[in-house]
């Protein structure tokens, strides 16, 4: 799951000393009452409103969901957003309305609901008068359950798409299908039902979605609270604003920053950490937003991985197939562009892409802001040329430039979800056949994103031809060492980058390009 | 109602989240959970365990080690050399060392990770082909030969021999691991366990405990997903909680995170084949000797009769005049492999398609020649090396049939041509058949029993032997009552397995489910309505043979009564409205000494087809196409039986495509959860997926004249990896045979390419 990382890593000591700091709370939060400078977490479950204010701040929405609330609808198949079985749709209201996506619930911590709306496999039948919504009668009448254990989280994943085309009174095509599902492993049925399950929903008398009806309901729950929710096991601390959080992050600098929680997740449930002391990004709308000059698209550190899709597509559809390949449709809904770039994943996939086309990042904290090439940020294997007093907060990425040929690729065992044994982004630019410019990064082969900076400046005044390419190609070997693992070997990883810096060049060379049809297996997303 | 397309019984409740499995069930007061303690080591004794620490972590309640267990510390299936807990020697990472109870799921899990073990490490022995050269095995080698092998290879006119290498699988069935133990009175236990065979999880508490059978009682509902790995290996986890709720006397759930779960339970068994085969100029297959080494893991697990499956099933769809064929179950200080959809079936046959795949290359004839060429005949070379006659062959009009409508040659043809032209992308084409032993390869296995009960409002509930994890299997046997009876299905309601209804029952396993339960619930619905149509005819008349039961209602050419009134009636008449059904499979028999007999009924027959694409620069690929026709007999309900025929081959498709075990130099698994384990996802489902099953019906007295449809599918898959094969092969104009293990990663497909452009 590295690659989905959103948080900032840090490292963290003193947890003792927080903890033991917070105990003297605990009174105060048990009698949370009127005066508690405690925040009384408030949401929405199905449509009717909760409050809590005793779970730890790291119990995850899953959890919370099978064990304090008894809705055993949502289960557990991994506990790491990799199966999809406890995949749940949370809704917001953001900048641009209403936003209803599906997450997976066992990686999402309770206090991160906070003024948002959960909905789980429950509601559905109530939505409809106790009959089966139109979305499960489909998966009934096309065999799409076997054992049923991840049906819940299809279905799930299912309604989220079927309420959006409800809404925008459009029909899924069949790819759209299949990216909606990307996060949902069915061990029985080989997916075919449940892909005809997705043609038949729309099929039968529609159960319309009542956005507005929830709009009115979440803008109802948004009421002035602290920003702090406390615990005997912890603090989260939720600003609003940027200025807000940099005070924090200079305050707590041993405290974990959390964005879509996609690898602090982890760390709970797998790695048993105990966080005592959070700050959510999530509440911040200047870090979700995206602007456009005739420079940059400027991407704020909080934008998930989703939207900052939607914004690259148009200017960058080199980088399409690498979205819909990146994690999947539920990380991508909650995961953070900034918190992939601040974790900073030797095989994270938008890094490489990134650098090739000259990615720039600000990093802010109470001091000031300063501006970096994205590859400067990477000083050695997790090490980032970050105080521990700043935060990411802005990606500033270049619009293409006209003659700049840009490629990424990605390679993994499996087209969904999987973490690359090697990507790369490459840029080009040619001045009457001779390399003017070129940038090419790589992950999975070093132990950071990397330039290739020894086949680079091989590369620049050259001849973009045959014989320069496969030159290049055997330089490459000086500037990266990988490593075998369970993703590939040191072997297969250095004859596979090779392998696509030549398609690269046979993608870009001036004399007979060959095309995506004739080079990529997966084709056009 | 019967040979109709119903919904999986619990579809309606799988949808709404309202399906109950073990962890959904409401608690009991007090219950605590428990977790495992692992081992660290790939083989060591253990010096010391320091336990203080997982004692005092917050929330435990207790720490329990092996010398806490009351009764027997092992829960092996067949041989005696599974502890529950280890005791001194640990033998692979992962190995249950101790458990620990705890007021919550994370604080158990927390408080396992804490202890302190001093290991004496001893010498880890982690590849199979290692362990055999140390002759380190987990049973006494096997070997079956017939005719003369040895002289008939040395005279063929073509020889070819190698090596080949078929990787595990992880069975990764959705819902984890879990038991949930409640003590009742007097010493009994109530047992929710998610488990393909409740009888032997019964055995192994009761064993653990020092009780009696009838002390324990199993309950399944269901399972989300068994696939082989819920069969032995269900046992360690009913046993720990059983252990744990015993100590305690408190309610305790033991349900397994993902990555315990792969760490701590058996794959699919890895093979190592090493191969020789004799054939002539057109060929035909002249001899054939192979060696099969194979993952048996620290313990024996089921790892001779899945080693017994794949020796049987070397032959797949072909006649082996002479063969020899030996297996030998490596102890690797690995997890204990065991069940897996196939059981050794599957890695049997593969090897077989293999080297008619080599054979095709090397004659330069296109595979599916070779194939038709080695099929068992019909009337003459029918004979299985095992010496069980092939009585019911289909396989030549079933490739007939799919030959014709996959348009085999046609696309051949324009595959060869496309690869001629692309530089890059490379285009392959595989037609693979099966043929599927079924019955329990265990003579015994092969019995089922079922209870019928009618009740007086005429709803009818069935009990059987059998567990429900996905395959329909209470469908089809509510199905099977409802044909019997005449009877709506929605009025028949299977109940959860429960070892206090019917006893001593088989695992729910060898695809047997719906052939042993089907009947036996038939035939306790027969002996129902055998009495029902006593009274009916003491009542209106007429031979009890003209008597209908059909649409809720009985009849013959006078009289007409509902169902419903005529129970009514025996119920005032002092009728027994219920019934216990019994089912053997006829006319087995094996010796497990000399390796020959009838271990199988009868067999079922599949063929596949795939077209892929690969990318020769990186070893990625798409499957295109796949058309799949398959024999289910004349099925109970096709719906069901399409939906396991296409599951199973994308699942066989993912054990030699995308699904690698891989360990680390100390020996952990280093795949052990989703993120680094990849098992099918919803890309790589083609959209172009054409599924048919074989219009046929068994020849053999099966239930409804249907077969077994389980495993059998699984084979499907073959044909993806020799369409990538056939693919590389391309690269080299189709005059080599490339080195392509499984599964077929883009690394082993790269691997395979170079293999080839190397002088």
């Amino acid at each position: 799951m590295e690659n989905n990382s959103t948080s900032h890593t840090k490292s963290y000591a003193s947890l003792i000393h927080c903890t033991r700091l917070f105990r003297g709370f605990e009174k105060v939060n048990q009698d949370n009452q009127i005066g508690s400078p405690n925040r009384n977490i408030q949401f929405l479950l199905n449509n009717e409103i909760v409050r809590v204010s005793d779970v730890e701040p790291t119990k995850s929405v899953l959890s919370y969901l099978r064990e304090d609330r008894f809705l055993t609808g949502t289960k557990e198949g991994c506990a790491e957003g990799d199966c999809g079985a406890c995949t749940v749709v949370i809704a917001e209201l953001e900048s641009e309305g209403l936003s209803l996506k599906s997450v997976n619930a066992c990686i999402q911590f309770v206090p991160t609901l906070h003024g948002k709306a959960v909905f789980t496999v429950e509601f559905l039948r109530r939505q409809n008068n106790g009959n089966l919504h139109p979305v499960q009668q489909a998966m009934v009448d096309k065999h799409g359950s076997q054992c049923g254990f991840c049906t819940p989280g299809f279905i799930m994943s299912l309604w989220c798409l079927y309420n959006e085309h409800q809404e925008a009174k459009t029909i899924p095509i069949r790819s759209d299908v299949r990216s909606a599902l990307t996060g949902n492993l069915c061990r029985c049925t080989g997916y075919k039902p449940i892909l005809q399950a997705a043609d038949a929903m729309f099929e039968v008398a529609p159960v319309t979605f009542d956005n507005d009806g929830l709009r009115d309901k979440l803008l109802a729950l948004k009421t002035e609270s602290p920003s702090t929710y406390s615990h005997t096991e912890g603090q989260l601390h939720s600003p609003t604003t940027t200025a807000e959080l940099l005070q924090l992050r200079a305050d707590h600098p041993e405290a974990t920053l959390l964005a879509g929680g996609t690898d602090v997740g982890l760390w709970v449930n797998k790695q048993f950490r105990t966080l005592s002391s959070i700050i959510y990004l999530g509440d911040i709308p200047e870090l979700k937003s995206i602007t456009q000059n005739d420079q940059y698209i400027n991407i704020a550190a909080g934008v998930t991985l989703s939207n900052a899709y939607k914004a690259l597509a148009k200017h960058y559809p080199e980088m399409n197939q690498m979205w819909e390949r990146f994690a999947s449709r539920p990380i991508r809904n909650v995961g953070t562009l900034g918190g992939n770039i601040a974790n900073g994943s030797p095989i994270g996939d938008s890094m490489p892409a990134l650098i090739a086309i000259a990615t720039r990042v600000v990093l802010s904290s109470v001091r000031g802001q300063r501006e970096l090439l994205l590859e400067d940020l990477y000083l050695d294997y997790m090490k980032k040329d970050m105080a521990a007093d700043e935060v990411v907060t802005l990606i500033k990425i270049p619009l293409p430039l006209a003659d700049q040929a840009f490629r990424c690729y990605k390679l993994s065992k499996r087209y969904d979800s999987d973490i690359s044994a090697v990507f790369t982004g490459m840029a080009i630019t040619l001045d009457n056949d001779l390399v003017s410019d070129v940038k090419i990064a790589f992950g999975g082969m070093a132990a950071t994103p990397k330039r290739a900076s020894h086949t680079e400046q091989f590369l620049l005044g050259k001849s973009w031809d045959e014989a320069t390419a496969k030159q290049a190609m055997t330089i490459l070997k000086q500037d990266y060492s990988p490593m075998t693992d369970m993703r590939a070997s040191d072997q297969n990883r250095m004859q596979s980058a090779m392998n696509l810096l030549y398609r690269f060049y046979l993608e870009t060379r001036p004399v007979n390009p060959l095309t995506k049809e004739m080079t990529d297996v997966f084709g056009e997303v | 109602m019967s040979r109709k397309s119903h919904p999986h019984e619990s579809a309606a409740l799988h949808v709404s989240g309202e399906a109950s499995y073990a962890d959904d069930l409401r608690e009991a007061a007090g219950t605590l959970y428990a977790a495992v303690g692992m081992s660290e080591s790939a083989h060591a004794n253990i010096r010391s365990m320091d336990l203080a620490a997982v004692k005092a972590s917050a929330g435990v309640v207790a720490v329990l080690t092996a010398k806490d267990i009351p009764g027997i510390n092992d829960c092996g299936p067949i041989i005696k050399d599974d502890p529950i807990l280890a005791d001194g020697l640990v033998q692979y990472i992962g190995q249950a060392v101790f458990v620990v109870v705890a007021e919550s799921y994370m604080q158990a899990r927390r408080a396992a990770t804490k202890a302190v073990i001093d290991y004496d490490e001893l010498p880890a022995v982690l590849k199979p082909l290692d362990a055999k050269a140390a002759e380190s095995f987990v049973a006494p080698p096997m070997q079956l030969v017939r005719g003369s092998p040895q002289e008939k290879l040395a005279n063929s006119p073509n020889r070819n021999s190698g090596t080949l290498s078929v990787g595990g699988q992880e069975q990764f069935y959705l819902e984890g691991q879990i038991s949930y133990v409640i003590p009742k009175e007097d010493n009994q236990f109530h047992v929710y366990c998610s488990t393909q065979h409740p009888t032997e999880m019964q055995h192994a508490v009761a064993h653990a405990l020092k009780l009696y059978f009838n002390q324990v009682l199993v309950e399944t509902r269901r399972m989300g997903g068994g696939f082989g790995g819920k069969e032995s290996q269900s046992a360690i986890f009913a046993c720990l909680a059983a252990i744990c709720a015993n100590h305690l006397n408190r309610p305790v759930k033991l349900r397994l995170d993902r990555d315990d779960d792969m760490m701590i339970t058996g794959k699919r068994h890895c093979f190592e084949y090493d191969y020789d085969i004799g054939f002539d100029d057109d060929g035909k297959i002249l001899a054939a000797k192979i060696e099969m080494v194979t993952r048996a893991g620290y313990s024996a697990d089921l790892s001779v009769p899945v080693a017994t499956r794949a020796v049987c099933h070397f032959d797949n769809a072909y006649y082996l005049s002479d063969v020899d064929i030996a297996a030998f179950c490596a102890k690797t200080n690995t997890q204990s492999n065991t069940a897996f959809r196939g059981f050794g079936g599957p890695q049997g046959a593969i090897a077989i398609e293999y080297l008619i795949d080599n054979i095709a290359r090397i004659l330069g004839k296109d595979p599916l020649d070779i194939r038709k060429i080695n099929y068992y005949g019909k009337t003459s070379r029918n004979t299985t090396p095992y010496g069980q006659t092939v009585e019911d062959n289909v396989i030549h009009e079933l490739t007939a049939e799919i030959e014709a409508s996959s348009d085999y040659h046609q696309r051949h043809s324009e595959i060869q041509a496309f690869n001629k032209t692309s530089p890059i992308l490379k285009k392959g084409l595989a037609l693979t058949p099966l043929k599927f032993g079924i019955s329990f390869n265990v003579v015994h296995f092969n019995q089922a029993g079922a209870l019928v009960h009618v009740y007086v409002d005429g709803s009818i509930l069935v009990n059987h032997g059998g567990t429900e994890m996905g395959q329909g299997l209470n469908t089809k046997v509510a199905q099977v009552v409802s044909h019997v009876l005449g009877v709506d299905l929605g009025i028949v309601r299977a109940t959860p397995t429960d070892t206090s209804k019917v006893a001593n029952t088989s695992a729910t396993a060898a695809s047997t489910g719906t052939d042993l339960n089907g009947k036996a619930a038939e035939n306790a619905a027969l002996k129902i309505r055998k009495r029902l149509c006593d009274l009916f005819v003491e009542r209106f008349g007429g031979e009890v043979d003209d008597i209908l039961f059909a649409d809720n209602n009985v009849r013959n050419g006078s009289h007409e009564i509902s169902f419903n009134e005529l129970v009514e009636q025996a119920y005032l008449e002092r009728i027994q409205l219920w019934s216990d059904g019994f089912y053997k499979t006829p006319e087995l028999n094996w010796n497990k000494d000399t390796l020959t007999g009838r271990p199988f009924y009868y067999y079922a027959y599949g063929a596949s087809v795939s077209e892929v694409l690969i990318d020769t620069l990186t070893g990625e690929w798409k499957l295109l196409r796949a058309d799949l026709l398959h024999d289910a007999g004349n099925s109970i309900n096709p719906a069901i039986d399409m939906g396991q025929v296409e599951g199973a081959f994308i699942q066989g498709m993912g054990w030699l495509t995308t699904e690698e075990l891989k360990w680390t130099p100390k020996g952990k698994l280093a795949t052990h959860a989703p993120s680094t384990y990849k098992i099918p996802a919803v890309n790589d489902c083609p959209d172009d997926l054409r599924v048919k099953l074989f219009d046929n019906k068994s020849k053999f007295d099966t239930i409804m004249r249907s077969k077994a449809v389980g495993e059998p599918p699984l084979l499907l898959g073959f044909s993806v990896f020799f369409a990538i094969r056939d693919a590389i092969a391309s690269v080299a104009d189709y005059t080599q045979n490339p080195e392509l293990n499984a599964p077929a990663t883009p690394e082993a497909i790269l691997s395979a390419i170079t293999g080839l452009q190397q002088p």
